[in-house]
């Protein structure tokens, strides 16, 4: 019995890594056919789409502003906080400016900005293609000759590459508005001395580093959100899972793809 | 002399169906269909829910991969040939879906011209009038600037047909053209089928259970029962049959299944644990 036991387990942590790598296939599959109708079908006669992108770049990008910035503010205001409380014990309450404006251009501002953007816009691409697919409106694109892929992922694709990074870096400077407040009203630093030590304690690559990181969540949430979209069954109930499984599923590999990606600039950094 | 319109027996084949089986994971749905299609005759796909005939119809336009047989289009088989190849027959094609399946977010005069945008060089003027010509064509005149939502059923349904239209296809597949329509529109809807057939010659594909419409648009039917087809044949062929399962669905007699009525006790009686 109980090497059936085992066997059982075994045969079912098989099908689950199986399911997981098919899973990862379709994500990469599609991330670089929308790859390719972004960079590649332009030169081939394939004119990008970019009223199309336009139109999602206002959406994922500049209306997200708002809520972005108040989250990103409040997350370096915390970090402020958090930091004083073990820095005032070394009598270094100025180095609150580096700690957040390191912690937030490094780590917090691109994972925040991503985290933001999948509640706001994974979701949303995962409910849009996926009410489309029930309705049967993918495949009337399919049957009219033209990709779905081309019409509806590779602009969403473009709008995420070019909208993260810039997210990120409002994030980034929005967290250090954030810590500055505490700085003024309990460091004794004045708000231009605040932000001369921050920009002071940034070098070019921490800045990059999670501006790179961002491009890479860009495309992992677009895949994943898209993704989901495609792949609803039939049914309005269908549409509600593949959103929620878009957001839960974006949120885990953004995670995973922030770890690999700052294990890769750790190790590259101190070679 | 005027020259004469080549009977359909003389016309040549566009489509035909070689040995053709789909399956949906392991169940085959489809045992093996195989028949032709002749330019410029209308053959009406017949069928109870279940018998396959959606999935025959996904499959004709290369929605679904069979998993066994060929299926020629313009000696073609669609499905050996390419993603590319399939588009180019496909812009030859047009279909009209059961739901319309009509985008949204645009409007119905986009609706029409998105096959224009995506595949022509035209002119935005050019464009605008072919939109109002073929709205025209399916007595949808004056509602480019609607919303799809803004519709009825049955003005959905001839919007989407004026879509299907757009790239003026040889070939027009429709999908259950009357399914959820009062007889009336439906009717309507029938008759614009059969004033495309007369005006164009279009070669039309209809997969429908209405009987009513299937014998006043069809050239040839096709009855299809469990994945398979149990005749082929005129309007005058089938009526005339005196097979037992081509009578049963023509006389619309109920399947006297003793299982179908246990299995409905069941689910009552499942039905009242479950509540209780």
């Amino acid at each position: 019995m109980a090497a059936e036991n085992v066997m059982e387990v075994v045969s079912q942590l098989g099908a689950g890594v199986t399911d997981s790598l098919a899973y990862l296939g379709a994500l990469a599959t599609l991330g670089s056919r929308a790859a390719y109708y972004t960079f590649v079908g332009p030169f081939q006669g394939k004119p990008l789409r970019w009223h199309s992108a336009a139109s999602q770049a206002m959406e994922v990008g500049v209306r997200a502003l708002p809520i972005l910035s108040l989250i990103t503010f409040f997350i370096g205001l915390i970090l402020a906080l958090q930091s004083a409380y073990e820095l005032s014990k070394l009598g270094a309450m100025t180095l609150v400016a580096k700690a957040v404006a390191l912690s937030m251009s490094r780590e917090l501002g691109p994972l925040i900005t991503a985290i933001v953007v999948i509640g706001r816009s994974g979701s949303a691409f995962a409910a849009e293609i996926g009410t489309m697919r029930v309705s049967e409106e993918i495949d009337a694109l399919e049957v009219m000759a033209i990709n779905p892929v081309d019409f509806l992922v590779a602009p969403k694709f473009l709008a995420m590459i070019v909208m993260l990074p810039c997210l990120t870096i409002w994030a980034n400077t929005m967290g250090i508005l954030g810590g500055a407040l505490f700085g003024v009203a309990q460091a004794d630093f004045t708000l231009g001395r605040y932000i001369q030590a921050s920009i002071e304690s940034l070098y070019i690559r921490d800045i990059l580093s999670g501006l790179i990181k961002s491009v890479m969540f860009g495309i992992t949430i677009t895949a994943v959100g898209c993704l989901e979209g495609l792949s609803t069954g039939g049914g309005a109930e269908q549409v509600g899972r593949s959103t929620t499984r878009a957001v839960v599923v974006s949120i885990l590999l953004v995670v995973v793809v922030d770890l690999v990606f700052t294990g890769l600039f750790f190790f590259l950094g101190n070679r | 002399m005027e020259r004469e319109h080549p009977t359909l027996s003389e016309a040549k084949t566009v489509i035909s169906l070689r040995d053709l089986r789909v399956n949906y994971g392991e169940t085959e749905i489809l045992h093996g269909i195989q028949f032709d299609v002749k330019a410029g005759e209308t053959v009406v796909i017949l069928g109870g829910s279940g018998s396959g005939k959606s999935t025959l119809l996904r499959t004709l336009v290369g929605l679904e991969k069979p998993s066994s047989g060929e299926i020629w289009i313009y000696g073609q088989d669609i499905a050996a040939i390419s993603e590319d190849e399939l588009y180019e027959i496909r812009k030859k094609t047009g279909m009209s879906f059961q739901g319309s399946a009509l985008f949204g977010s645009m409007t119905v005069g986009e609706n029409v011209a998105l096959p224009l945008r995506e595949h022509t060089k035209l002119e935005d003027s050019t464009i605008e009038i072919m939109i109002r010509l073929k709205l025209e064509q399916v007595g949808l005149a004056g509602f480019e600037y609607h919303m799809p939502s803004q519709l009825s059923g049955g003005m959905k349904k001839r919007a989407a047909v004026a879509r299907a239209l757009a790239m003026d296809p040889e070939i027009l597949f429709f999908d259950e053209p009357s399914a959820g329509l009062d007889p009336i529109i439906a009717a309507g809807i029938d008759q614009l089928i059969l004033e495309l057939k007369k005006a164009f010659g279009m070669t039309i594909i209809v997969v429908t259970h209405e009987l009513a419409s299937a014998f006043l648009i069809a050239d040839r039917m096709v009855l299809i029962d469990k994945g398979n087809i149990v005749a082929i044949g005129t309007t005058e062929e089938m009526r005339a049959s005196v097979q037992p399962r081509v009578r049963q669905f023509l006389d619309r007699v109920p399947e006297p299944d003793v299982e179908g009525e246990l299995d409905y006790l069941q689910t009552l009686t499942q039905g009242y644990r479950r509540r209780g």
